[in-house]
């Protein structure tokens, strides 16, 4: 198959971590690989971000090519209780995240740290955020480690199962289905 | 035409990722309303490349037979 334009979007994730480590306000860019996937599917019924856009599941893909043991993930993780189930717990520590971004524009100080699965506090000092208000440094903070969590889980199960692996509990590809379906069954409805 | 003895069949767990969109070399699978994947039997030619990219695993191929 002829490869098009969007055929090289890894390169755009691959930028993004390369941005947010020398700079961690880079995270904010992230921003986009929430909002266009959710548009997409609320307002086209579509997963084309999925199956197309995703600067992620191509670069899983390209390096699972290599790397991965290719074999079958256990079932329940494409169960629906399993995608639901991480899905919320994404969702309350997206939350928590939010929270401490609140607290910081409330007049929390500033914590300098990316925290990984979790759980792992990774000193961040070197990062330049005195330009900004401490919110929006917090919020870098906070959502930097989200994508990095997210992208540690993804290489995790690229190389333990299948390359993209991470695309059957990934919380985006799990809500633009459920919007889709929303979506298609009011259709079916009408 | 001749159709191939096999073919694939898209399970009900299906996530709508795309993956096997990208490795079939038929083009015969498209992504249905965002929800499920779905073959165009007249092109698959049942090669299982689809299955084994599939990261939930829930494509089989099975006889055209056997499909109705
Ligand atoms: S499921 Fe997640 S990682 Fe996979 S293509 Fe969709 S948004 Fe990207
Ligand atoms: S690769 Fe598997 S889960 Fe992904 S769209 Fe195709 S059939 Fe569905
Ligand atoms: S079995 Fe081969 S031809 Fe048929 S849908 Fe899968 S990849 Fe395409």
């Amino acid at each position: 198959m002829k490869r098009k334009w969007y055929d090289y979007l890894w390169i755009a994730e691959l930028l993004y971590w390369v941005l947010g480590v020398c700079n961690i306000l880079f995270a904010w860019l992230g921003m986009v690989f929430f909002c266009i996937p959710l548009l997409m599917a609320i307002v086209g019924g579509n997963k084309t971000y999925c199956n197309r856009f995703c600067g992620r599941g191509q670069l899983l893909g390209l390096l699972g090519s290599k790397f991965s043991r290719n074999a079958p993930p256990p079932r329940f993780l494409r169960s629906r209780w399993f995608r639901g189930g991480f899905l919320a717990f994404f969702m309350v520590m997206f939350g928590l995240m939010l929270r401490s971004t609140y607290m910081v524009f409330s007049g929390a100080p500033l914590r300098q740290s990316v925290t990984l699965l979790w759980t792992f506090k990774l000193p961040w000092q070197w990062a330049e955020v005195g330009m900004v208000a401490p919110w929006v440094a917090q919020f870098a903070f906070g959502f930097f480690g989200v994508m990095m969590t997210s992208t540690v889980l993804g290489l995790l199960t690229m190389v333990l199962f299948r390359p993209r692996s991470w695309c059957v509990y990934c919380p985006m590809g799990t809500m633009t289905q459920g919007i889709c379906k929303l979506k298609q069954g009011k259709e079916d409805v009408q | 035409m001749t159709l191939s003895p096999r073919l694939a069949q898209i399970g009900k767990e299906c996530v709508a990722c795309g993956s096997c969109l990208r490795v079939c070399p038929r083009g015969a699978i498209h992504i249905a309303s965002g929800v499920t994947a779905q073959v165009n039997s007249d092109a698959c030619v049942g090669c299982g490349r689809c299955a084994k990219i599939c990261p939930a695993d829930v494509i089989t191929i099975v006889q055209r037979r056997a499909v109705k």
